[in-house]
């Protein structure tokens, strides 16, 4: 995947109900300099929740999963990442 | 409705109070709900978990259908509720309740004295309130609620700004003065001047402004095995991230036994719209203003009546295709699945439609049944469905679709009204005598129905997605 950065949102129907909702905006969100180095793309069910491991909705940056996922904490992840990739 | 923790407690309540009626323990269980949400030990959002679970309690009656005010005994457990749910045949006239105990969060008087009133010897706040409001206590200044009227000019008078203005979230929202305080500081909504925008149910942090639910009637027929009818308003189609197909598959997964689309009915909306308005420029009326936002009606006939010549008298496609599933289905129960309030009271007063479950509710059912719409069976959509007539949804849609309707016969001036508030009600009253277009429409929501007070989808997201399914539906018949 030309090495970039795979965000995912999911869009399954439990995390778009609980707020998920609100993620597909993302794309205006995240900061010009950034783009390059990431893909963002909607996914079918991530299937955490099943899991419990965490609260809806779910977001996945690399291989990093986030729950309750808000779009700050998705673009801090991908921050974060993108820092510890370049290293 | 941009999404907040009191939208996600009021979906996560919807959601658990359908999981038990499908596991069979609604009433052994609907006591427990309040107990598990704010567990002994816990975390709260209000003082303590105790006034948590009582608001979390009443907020479940509200879901159960009743009016919170009908309580009488606070000892009544809401197990007591659902078999009253489950007798009733009747849904309730009115559509909104309000969580009363939260309402005391909120001020009394919009002016608020803050610590920074320093005391001083000029005292200007006291000697200008006509209404002799202001009294000084341990050199403070104190506003007293008995006495104020939210007047302003205390606030205008303090050289260091110390009094502020505090806004009543729901009141500040409402754009026709329909809610306001009773003496005990409990939020009154006013039936003869509610236009049902939902705006209160919208703006209340707390959540309190509640519509009471119809989903115990939908169980109840369910539970009798009765046959259901759902009928989807077009906006629909921006909800989730899946195909229209997929989304209406999912509801028959929750039980429904007949899907039909109110875009249907929005067929018929535009063609006699058209009709109506051809007839009514060549009888010399002025201009004609669309008819299918309710709350927009509601309005004209509670507040603006100067305007209600010009109102077409043309059904909605709600309406339309409540008539041809009543047809259709004489003996099933009809049930709306739409974006609002307004909506659900149109469903009220229409003999035709029985219930009423929003999108939230509907969404919040999905979760409780872990439906992933994405992956739910395809309902091929109507194929014999005009595009515009999925257009309905989002601002201009309407008129986009009787304006190609009326094509070249009449010359149409348009003129669209996005979005209802105070200055714009005052904008509706003064256009017989100031109108220069001829058609005008109305929603009141900025920007359509996918704006409404019970979307799960960002509007901006929802209208891009109804925007393509009404491409996708042009190309094929082209």
């Amino acid at each position: 995947m030309d090495g970039k950065l795979q965000v995912k949102i999911c869009t399954g129907t439990l995390c778009y109900v609980m707020g998920g909702a609100e993620l597909q905006l993302i794309d205006e969100h995240i900061p010009q300099e950034l783009l390059p180095f990431i893909e963002v793309s909607g996914a079918p069910c991530l299937d955490v929740c099943e899991k419990k491991a965490g609260s809806a909705p779910f977001a996945k940056v690399g291989d990093k999963l986030i729950s309750q996922a808000s779009i700050n904490q998705i673009v801090a992840a991908i921050r974060d990442e993108l820092k510890v990739s370049a290293l | 409705m941009a999404v907040n923790n009191a939208v996600l407690i009021h979906r996560e309540l919807i959601s658990r109070i359908t999981k038990l009626f499908s596991d069979g323990e609604l009433e052994l269980k609907v006591d427990r709900i309040p107990l598990e949400m704010r567990p002994r030990h816990g975390e709260s959002s209000r003082c303590c978990i105790y006034k948590d679970r009582a608001m979390l309690r009443y907020k479940i009656m509200a879901l159960l259908g009743f009016d919170i005010r009908e309580e009488d005994d606070e000892l009544t457990p809401l197990s007591h509720y659902v078999q009253k749910a489950w007798e009733r045949t009747k849904i309730a006239s009115e559509p909104l309740t309000v969580v009363d105990d939260v309402c005391s969060a909120c001020v009394r008087t919009n002016y608020v004295v803050t610590n920074m009133c320093r005391g001083c010897m000029a005292r200007p706040c006291m000697l200008n309130c006509p209404k002799d409001a202001i009294g000084f206590d341990a050199g403070q200044a104190h506003i007293s609620h008995e006495k104020c009227v939210n007047c302003g000019i205390c606030q205008k008078s303090c050289p260091f700004h110390a009094i502020v203005y505090v806004p009543v979230p729901c009141e500040e929202s409402c754009p026709v003065g329909a809610i306001s305080k009773r003496e005990d500081g409990t939020e009154k909504i006013d039936y003869d001047k509610c236009i049902y925008c939902g705006r209160c149910v919208t703006s209340c942090p707390f959540g309190a402004v509640m519509e009471k639910s119809h989903i115990m009637d939908v169980f109840n027929a369910f539970r009798c095995g009765k046959k259901t009818v759902a009928m989807v308003a077009p906006a629909i189609a921006g909800q989730f991230k899946a195909p229209l197909g997929a989304i209406m598959g999912a509801l028959k997964e929750l039980g429904f036994d007949h899907i039909m689309e109110v875009a249907k009915g929005a067929d018929m909306t535009t063609a006699n719209e058209a009709k109506e308005f051809i007839h009514k420029m060549e009888e010399g009326q002025p201009f004609m203003t669309t008819s299918c936002c309710p709350s927009y009606t509601t309005a004209v006939k509670k507040h603006i009546p100067e305007l209600l010549p010009f109102v077409s008298d043309t059904l909605t496609p709600m309406q339309y295709t409540a008539r041809l599933a009543r047809e259709m289905y004489p003996d099933a129960v009809v049930v709306f699945i739409g974006p609002c309030l307004a909506k659900r009271h149109e469903t009220y007063c229409d003999p035709n439609a029985d219930l009423m479950l929003s999108f939230a509710e509907v969404g919040s059912m999905f979760v409780a049944k872990g439906i992933d719409v994405a992956k739910s069976s395809h309902i091929e959509p109507d194929p014999t469905i005009h595009a515009t007539s999925r257009g309905y949804p989002v601002t201009s849609g309407v008129m986009t679709a009787v304006k190609t309707k009326v094509a070249d016969r009449v010359e149409v001036v348009p003129m669209l009204i996005d979005g209802l508030d105070k200055a714009k009600i005052r904008e509706l009253k003064a256009l017989p005598k100031t109108c220069k277009a001829n058609m005008i429409e109305v929603m009141a929501c900025p920007g359509g129905c996918v704006s409404g007070c019970s979307v799960i989808a960002n509007p901006k997201v929802a209208g891009r997605q109804v925007g393509e399914v009404v491409k996708m539906t042009a190309d094929r018949t082209l």
